[in-house]
């Protein structure tokens, strides 16, 4: 009946209810997850009424773990077993990871990514955000009442495509839908713009407790532009307690610490920097398991001394931003400053003397991120009618590149360009009968290709033998939405094609990615094969929706037979939606998938006719 | 759907003048209905049709958007290579002219003086905006495109200064 439906011109698709989506900020210090209700952002609390979720996870005997605020009560009694700032460890190698040695962890070197041992075994990073994530997808599918339909989960704009990956890789294994990654200060400035009506240029100065980012962007109605950005993801607020933490052992000439008292120290320095925030003085006292005792005051001159390099190491960055952009700190109308760290006075006073105005400190820096995502993961969900949404233009923040002759980098998508997008190169073999041409993809700005990040190593073999330089391999980068990088290589000179395509995995293989969301569900007790459905019928209901609602608007694209071969599609998944066998609803969905494909692609075409039509006529 | 060039996916003429607000309006637009957040609730074949047609969108905004890339463009579609990689010949002026542009740059550097390069790049956005009067004029009043190469060759090389400019201040910095 509903196919009969649709076949009428001007009728509407058949209402939905709205999708259940939510915005995660998946922080280093502290996590959180908001949706949008009755049109309002709101930041979803635990049983206890905290919408904050420390990030932080304990690992017990058996297999266990504890997430959040219980884990954080005994971080010093258990440091080695208990993961803070897990963030600055995805997607980086042991000899990334800042302060390592200051770590109390036991690291185990692997492949691209390192990996924690604890009591409950070798933990990947990816492993410990999934975990983060898990308790704020049950806090929200209880809050919500409902299997969510998906997840936009936030990032750090200057997060490299490695970092990009594990936070997706970590969505998926705590069983989320990924909409989409968004930059973090985008989400900000979503937030921002829309709630203060904002139009013209603003950077958003994003400074949390491991990373630093600055985007530059220009708004104006329905529209989000990131001009360019800049950063350090191994920067932010974690630093500061360091270097409060070293000035400690030095004043108080302490011997080298155990795990504990090294952890119990770091806290004690956290709250001495937090305290400073509103006072002159702050005391530092502690009780260490060696029988020493702290008992010191810091004062505000102090602390700003000590942290002046890491004050001065953020304002590069943005006037490299600046300068990407073209433009001077007199074309801003305003700074948003953005993460728990920017409420330290020397940071305030350092941003607004380079901008040479105020900084704009009226949205709350934990919140905003995570609400500015949830309002996009409910534009992603389709919750919003065309003319309410917004378009959102972001770019990459680092080069992408291959490795040429003599270990240089050879840049073939620059940073800040915006995204999705795609080029490819060719390149030429340079002896004769080569049949085999190895690629290197990197990412950075540096000339160097050992000064820049590897990302993947592939080989394109089956070159036909031919003379050196006469083969023709064209390399094609493809960067997503997410700003996730694909890359390919095709020789076709010959007509025999070789062709290959990578992801770069960073040591997480797919099969890994299911070993472990399959171990998650044993431990979770959670009923995978019902998980499996829920989620099935959830993305067979949304393609129905979609093709319906496509079809109401552009069913003149078909002729009858194509319009038959959709609508028999459609028909099955239907039939085979209350059933309970997962798997062949996702054969039918794929089906559908398969079915819709050239109406898709006409579609497209249309909607850019329509552009076009439309500009000619408003420009008459 | 077949696009002979990026002037008509925006539905602008075939000229190196390009009006930057219809060209910005245009882009908007088109991104509005292809762009793949219009289409994360959808199915595959839409998201891979979005994800295809916004790159393309936004590399032809990008080649647009820049005069030398607009410039080469445009000469493709006379028939004519701009041939950045392999015609370097430079008219001997033009190249001392560059030399000294370069020595000064190196003597900021060097006397950490980012004044100078404030002055330098001014100085070099105002050689730019002249050689883009020119081009515009050989291009689009003379239709003299082997000439108008020449001139892109110039801009290029410019450009490539600018960019040089950049890392200057990072080293000062």
């Amino acid at each position: 009946m509903a196919l009969l439906q649709i076949s009428e011109p001007g009728m509407s698709p058949p209402l939905h209810q709205a999708r259940l989506a939510v915005g995660i900020d998946l922080g280093t210090t502290n996590s959180l997850v908001a949706t949008v209700r009755s049109g309002v952002p709101v930041a979803l609390p635990d049983a206890h009424g905290r919408p904050l979720l420390p990030s932080i996870v304990r690992y017990l005997p058996g297999g266990r773990a504890e997430v959040g605020y219980a884990a954080q009560a005994r971080q010093a009694e258990d440091p080695k077993n208990t993961i803070v700032s897990v963030k600055r460890f995805m997607g980086r190698g042991v000899k990334d990871a800042a302060h390592a040695e200051n770590s109390p962890y036991d690291f185990v070197d692997a492949p691209g990514m390192l990996q924690i041992r604890t009591v409950a075994g070798v933990k990947s990073p990816v492993e410990v955000s999934a975990d983060i994530l898990r308790v704020l997808r049950e806090r929200a599918e209880l809050s919500l009442q409902g299997t969510l339909a998906g997840a936009v989960i936030t990032v750090p704009a200057y997060f490299d495509d490695a970092q990009r990956q594990a936070t997706k890789d970590a969505g998926r294994l705590a069983g989320l839908n990924v909409l989409r990654l968004l930059n973090e200060p985008t989400a900000a400035a979503i937030a921002y713009g829309l709630e203060n009506a904002a139009e013209g240029i603003y950077a958003v100065y994003d400074l949390g407790g491991g990373t630093f980012d600055i985007s530059i962007l220009k708004l104006s109605k329905g529209v989000f532009e990131v001009v360019a950005t800049s950063g350090d993801s191994m920067l932010g607020g974690d630093d500061f307690d360091q270097r409060v933490f070293c000035w400690a052992v030095e004043q108080a000439k302490l011997p080298p610490l155990s795990a504990r008292d090294m952890r119990r120290l770091l806290v004690k320095a956290r709250e001495a920097k937090e305290h400073l925030t509103l006072h002159g003085e702050a005391p530092l006292t502690a009780k260490l398991s060696t029988g020493d005792v702290v008992d010191l005051a810091l004062d505000t001159e102090t602390f700003c001394s000590i942290t002046q390099t890491l004050v001065q190491k953020t304002l590069g960055p943005v006037r490299k931003a600046l300068r990407d952009a073209g433009l001077g700190v007199e074309d801003i109308k305003g700074v948003v400053m953005v993460g728990g760290a920017t409420r330290m006075p020397q940071i305030q006073r350092a941003v607004g003397e380079l901008f040479r105005r105020d900084p704009l400190n009226n949205l709350d820096p934990d919140k905003v991120v995570a609400l500015g995502a949830a309002m996009q993961a409910n534009v992603l969900a389709g919750n919003k009618p065309q003319g309410e949404d917004w378009l959102l233009l972001d770019v990459i923040p680092l080069s992408l590149g291959i490795e040429t002759m003599g270990g240089l980098t050879e840049k073939i998508i620059p940073r800040n360009t915006t995204i999705p997008a795609g080029r490819a190169q060719e390149f030429t073999t340079f002896k004769d009968g080569q049949t085999g041409m190895g690629i290197h993809v990197v990412q950075g700005e540096r000339e160097l290709v050992s000064d820049c990040r590897s990302l993947a190593r592939f080989e394109l073999k089956g070159i036909p033998p031919m003379a050196a330089g006469a083969a023709r391999v064209r390399v094609s980068f493809q960067v997503d939405a997410d700003g996730l990088l694909s890359v390919s290589a095709k020789e076709s000179t010959s007509g025999a094609e070789a062709s290959v395509t990578v992801k770069p995995s960073y040591g997480l293989a797919d099969a890994d990615v299911e070993r472990m969301l399959r171990d998650s569900f044993e431990h979770a007790r959670d009923d995978m094969h019902a998980r499996a459905l829920a989620e099935q019928r959830v993305d067979g209901q949304r393609l129905i929706e979609a093709t319906w609602s496509a079809l109401a608007v552009d069913e003149k694209l078909l002729s009858a037979d194509e319009r038959a071969v959709i609508a028999k599609a459609v028909a099955s998944l239907e039939k085979l939606l209350p059933g309970t066998d997962h798997r062949a609803i996702k054969q039918a969905v794929e089906a559908l998938n398969r079915a819709t494909e050239d109406f898709a692609a006409r579609r497209m075409d249309e909607g850019i006719k329509r552009a076009l039509a439309g500009r000619k006529i408003g420009s008459l | 759907m077949q696009m002979k060039s990026h002037f008509e996916l925006f539905g602008l003429p075939r000229a190196f003048a390009v009006e930057a607000d219809a060209l910005e309006r245009s882009y908007r637009e088109i991104q509005s209905r292809v762009h793949p957040d219009r289409f994360a609730h959808a199915g595959d074949a839409e998201r891979r049709a979005s994800l295809q047609w916004t790159t393309r969108v936004n590399e032809a905004y990008r080649i647009l958007k820049d005069p030398v890339q607009r410039a080469r463009h445009l000469l493709e579609l006379h028939g004519v290579d701009v041939a950045f990689e392999t015609n370097t010949a430079m008219p001997a002026e033009f190249l001392t002219q560059q030399m000294e542009l370069r020595e000064s740059l190196e003597e900021a550097v060097e006397a950490r003086n980012s004044g100078n390069l404030d002055t330098l790049r001014k100085d070099l956005g105002k050689a730019r905006e002249a050689l883009e009067r020119q081009i515009g004029h050989a291009i689009d009043t003379k239709k003299d495109y082997a000439g108008a190469a020449g001139l892109v060759r110039k801009l290029q090389f410019l450009d490539k200064l600018d960019t040089e400019i950049d890392a200057a201040y990072e080293t000062i910095e």
